[in-house]
């Protein structure tokens, strides 16, 4: 069973019509993830949308997979049981900062902890975009909002440093509209065995347009972003002329030669520790884009497996699971 | 003086002390031993929710009590026969419960001016008088234990856990047992420490010894074996049997079963169970929160399985929203509801059966859910399997409630063979040919379950209102009517899959005394009592408490008036009516605790009395 021809973008596409306001960033990530899914040669009915409330959140109904809309910020332990009950399925889970980060939280770290091997993808447009516009847990300080007119008070959570402080074995950033970047993440993430979180930088046209221009904007984003490649020393620069070091517990960046010695440049390596990763996903100038981190590690959904059978014939009786082990019996026939 | 020989016909027995005595580990193994006597039995354990409350304190009594006869019984026993009291604190706490010129056991090497002060006596009710309707047997169990051990070099603190033993050995002596069936439980349970073994085991001994040399009590008792049908028999918890019931399901369905639980009392047992059956094939996953243990099941359920999840009322009031989903994504699913008494924290040890407005009404929108009630602990098992067969047919949520009372109380259950319960096809979706989402099955309405993974079938659910037939999201108010009304039906048509109603006591009676869940032993009971005292009421017990039994209000219509025993302030009296049964009233209790049977006949004579003159 299953497809044998290669599946094209166009495989993947539900044919409904998509709802999202004209100009949205999720247009470009759903074209990149249908296009990705293609690329992967995967079977379609293996592939599993799991998603949650908002406006990336609709994103399962556009593919041509299996989907399920479901409850706000619940999209993780859904995926969970899913994939405990199936694990030969593959499962990605469609968020955004509304409902990972506030009403969902507390299961998004949790089920990091556990490294289910679930792919979450974060759309984070630092906005709840399908109430129409009030603050969300990764809006900045001060931001002018219908809920908070005279500028959010609250500290804005960053996704990626809270994933990896959850003990994610895999977390990456990419922009929204940067297809190839976008994919390779995501084709990274695929690979890895374990819960990926990808945190998406999306544009909100409607409601927070803008919101990244400071770091994504055409002019300025190799002054503003550093791509990290595994082995490669961390550079970045329309001339390549900055670079980044170790500084103690933290990161120095700067000018190389002047600020920063080339010698003591510092490799991107995605196994480092736990605290380098944490400084490099916490870096605001330059962001760093791609895979930040990405370690082997068992994961919960493999050690259920090897815990019970899978086939049917290899299930204990239930002739002695109902007789249990304190059973007696009355009548001639039977022996104790 | 020669020790006499009495054969009774039953008898109720109780064990109380503090929670560190042992008391449910003395209970238990009683209970056991009467099993493997062929009597029929109940068991009420009874403990504070704290797990060490301070020695010697009214908070912190633990007790068992159980009853056991050579005829059949319905509940776990009104009144006491034999009380044994462990500390002062577990005599001012239980002594109430034992019935005149019953015997009282007391642990005298804790009656104490300290332990005086904690349970508030001022003297010593050893000497006071107080007891004197009462036969008591002042002894010594704390010394009498250290001295059957003294040699094996213990702590004080490990000598006084075996006092349970020494008085488990007493009491299977007043029952003219054995001790060898204790003994070799004890060898197989206490492997790691052999010490401790052996001081339980020396304990067990001194215990049954006491009797035979010290001659105590003039009378040991015997209760003759009763007459159950022949076969295969355990010993079982409400809570035992919902796990095994949902494994069978599962297992006849040939679908994996998945429980997603987070802790809570008197819930977790389910999930302690089930975790130790992964060989059967069980998925457990104790998830971080109440939410998420059900948001799991529903995934389980989206991917194949069978999902299950399990909490009490307050974990409940948690899991709705995901209930509504699984109502409107019309996914099987099973939530277990072990009733505890609330609102809010409430008392999560005792039980209360207030959490029926919340099964039936307790979602946002028209979500309707079946709700089954279980009956008693064995019930739990048969319960468990209809609601998870309803759940697989209907493509629904099913909520179950049990409580504190069916969770931890036990009886005598008549295994039966896997080959007898039958098959639950699953009926998944596997052609592409004319396929829908949300095309209904004409006779049960139910949608098409497609197993994930299954090629050409790739469709999108979810939360949002569907459009008939195609499943896809739909604003249309005719569309939206149409499809509320779809669901309120498939979840009506459910009684169709019930049996007969089954009226007992007198069935030409005036009065109909109407049960449903755990009080159906007290019911019974009464109505028999009653009718054997020459009062004629007809008795009636209902599982389904939605969809109602299509014959139900047929049959409460043929009587002048109907009575519903229940655990709360009316929660079935005011659904009757309102299916307008309008001449149902409810006879209602909210202490925590169980019906008496005696209370019951009492309430039931009384209000009949006020019926018949016109009050």
């Amino acid at each position: 069973m299953g497809t044998d021809a290669k599946l094209s973008k166009k495989d993947f596409d539900a044919g409904v019509d998509v709802r999202w306001c004209p100009g949205c960033g999720d247009y470009a990530i759903l074209s990149t993830v249908q296009r990705t899914l293609a690329s992967l040669g995967v079977a379609r009915e293996k592939q599993i949308f799991i998603s949650g409330i908002g406006c990336s959140s609709r994103l399962p109904y556009y593919m041509n997979a299996y989907g399920f809309h479901t409850i706000h910020g619940r999209a993780a332990p859904i995926a969970t049981g899913l994939k405990l009950a199936r694990p030969d399925l593959d499962v990605w889970v469609i968020t955004g900062d509304g409902d990972s980060l506030s009403i969902g939280a507390g299961h998004f770290l949790h089920t990091i902890r556990r490294n289910v091997n679930i792919k979450i993808l974060l759309f984070n447009n630092r906005i709840y975009g399908l109430t129409k516009g009030q603050t969300s847990p990764t809006s900045g300080r001060g931001t002018r909002t219908k809920s908070t007119p005279g500028g959010s008070i609250d500290n804005p959570f960053a996704p990626l440093p809270l994933a990896i402080a959850a003990g994610a074995t895999f977390v990456a950033r990419a922009v929204d509209t940067e297809a190839k970047s976008l994919q390779e993440v995501l084709m990274a993430a695929y690979a890895h065995q374990g819960t990926a979180v990808i945190e998406i930088l999306q544009n909100c046209n409607v409601f927070n347009d803008g919101v990244f221009d400071h770091i994504t904007g055409r002019e300025i984003k190799h002054d503003k972003q550093v791509q990290l490649v595994n082995g490669k020393p961390l550079i970045y620069g329309s001339d390549a002329s900055m670079g980044i070091a170790m500084d103690g517990l933290g990161l120095r960046v700067g000018k190389i030669g002047s600020d920063v010695q080339a010698a003591l440049l510092l490799l991107h390596d995605q196994a480092a520790s736990v605290g380098q990763a944490f400084a490099i996903a916490q870096l605001e100038e330059p962001v760093a884009m791609g895979v930040i981190r990405a370690v082997a590690q068992p994961t919960y959904d493999s050690e259920v497996t090897a815990r019970r059978p899978l086939r049917e014939e290899d299930k204990s009786s239930l002739e002695a699971l109902l007789r249990g082990n304190d059973s007696w019996s009355i009548g001639a026939r039977i022996k104790i | 003086m020669s020790v006499q020989e009495k054969i009774i016909e039953k008898v109720v027995v109780r064990f109380a002390g503090d929670s560190g005595d042992g008391m449910q580990l003395a209970g238990g193994r009683f209970a056991a031993d009467t099993a493997l006597q062929r009597c029929d039995l109940r068991t009420m354990p009874d403990f504070p929710a704290e797990i060490r409350a301070p020695a010697g304190s009214l908070a912190g009594v633990s007790s068992f009590q159980i009853h056991f006869a050579s005829s059949p019984i319905d509940t776990p026993g009104d009144f006491v026969d034999v009380l044994v009291v462990m500390n002062p604190a577990a005599l001012k706490m239980d002594l109430s419960s034992l019935r005149k010129t019953g015997i009282l056991i007391v642990n005298k090497g804790q009656f104490t001016a300290k332990n005086f002060a904690k349970a508030g006596y001022p003297s010593n009710p050893l000497e006071d008088g107080s007891l004197d309707a009462y036969e008591v047997h002042a002894i010594d169990i704390s010394v009498l234990t250290e001295n059957s051990i003294a040699d094996l070099g213990l702590a004080p603190r490990t000598v006084a856990r075996c006092n349970n033993f020494f008085a488990l050995g007493m009491v299977l002596w007043l029952y003219n047992r054995e001790i060898d069936v204790t003994l070799s439980w004890i060898d197989s349970q206490f492997t790691k420490d052999t010490t401790i073994r052996d001081a339980n085991k020396r304990c067990l001994a001194a215990g049954f010894a006491l009797g035979e040399t010290a001659e105590w009590a003039q009378t040991r008792f015997r209760v003759p074996a009763s007459h159950l049908p022949e076969g295969i028999y355990r010993s079982l918890t409400g809570n035992q049997a919902l796990s095994l019931g949902l494994v069978v399901a599962g297992r006849k369905a040939g679908l994996d079963v998945f429980l997603g639980a987070y802790p809570i009392t008197p819930a977790s047992d389910i999930l302690h169970t089930m975790a130790k059956m992964s060989a059967a094939g069980v998925i457990t996953f104790q998830a971080e929160d109440e939410i998420a243990s059900i948001a799991a099941a529903l995934g389980a359920s989206y991917g194949g399985a069978l999902g299950v999840t399990v909490s009490s009322g307050p974990g409940i009031s948690l899991k709705a929203e995901a209930m509504g989903l699984a109502v409107m994504a019309e996914l099987p699913l099973v939530i277990l509801n072990i009733q505890r008494a609330g609102p809010s924290t409430g008392m999560p040890t005792k039980t209360e059966q207030a959490d029926l407005f919340q099964a039936l009404h307790g979602r946002s929108g028209e979500a309707p859910v079946p709700v089954l009630a279980a009956a008693s602990p064995a019930d739990c098992f048969d319960t468990a399997i209809e609601a998870a067969r309803i759940a697989i047919k209907y493509r629904t949520p099913v909520i179950v409630l049990s409580d504190a009372f069916l969770a931890n109380g036990s009886e005598p259950w008549h295994v039966p063979s896997p080959d007898h319960i039958a098959p639950i096809d699953p009926h998944f979706c596997t052609s592409p040919e004319g396929f829908a989402p949300y095309k209904r099955d004409p006779g049960s309405l139910a949608r098409p379950w497609v197993r994930l993974g299954t090629p050409g079938l790739e469709h999108r659910i979810g939360g949002l209102e569907k459009a008939d037939i195609t499943g896809e999201i739909s604003y249309d108010p005719d569309n939206h009517e149409r499809m509320v009304m779809l669901r309120a039906e498939k979840i009506n048509g459910v009684k169709r899959e019930y049996g007969p109603l089954e009226l007992y006591g007198d069935p030409d009676a005036k009065t109909l005394i109407l049960g449903w869940g755990s009080t159906r032993g007290a019911i019974h009971g009464a109505v028999s009592e009653l009718c054997a005292k020459g009062t004629p009421v007809a008795g009636l017990h209902v599982r389904h408490m939605f969809p109602l039994h299509a014959e139900l209000l047929p049959v409460l219509n043929r009587f002048e008036s109907v009575w519903v025993p229940e655990l709360n302030l009316g929660q079935f009296g005011y659904v009757l009516r309102a299916h307008g049964a309008s001449h149902v009233r409810s006879l209602c209790q909210i202490r925590g605790l169980h019906f008496r049977v005696t209370d019951l006949v009492q309430r039931i004579e009384q209000t009949l009395r006020e019926v018949q003159h016109g009050n």
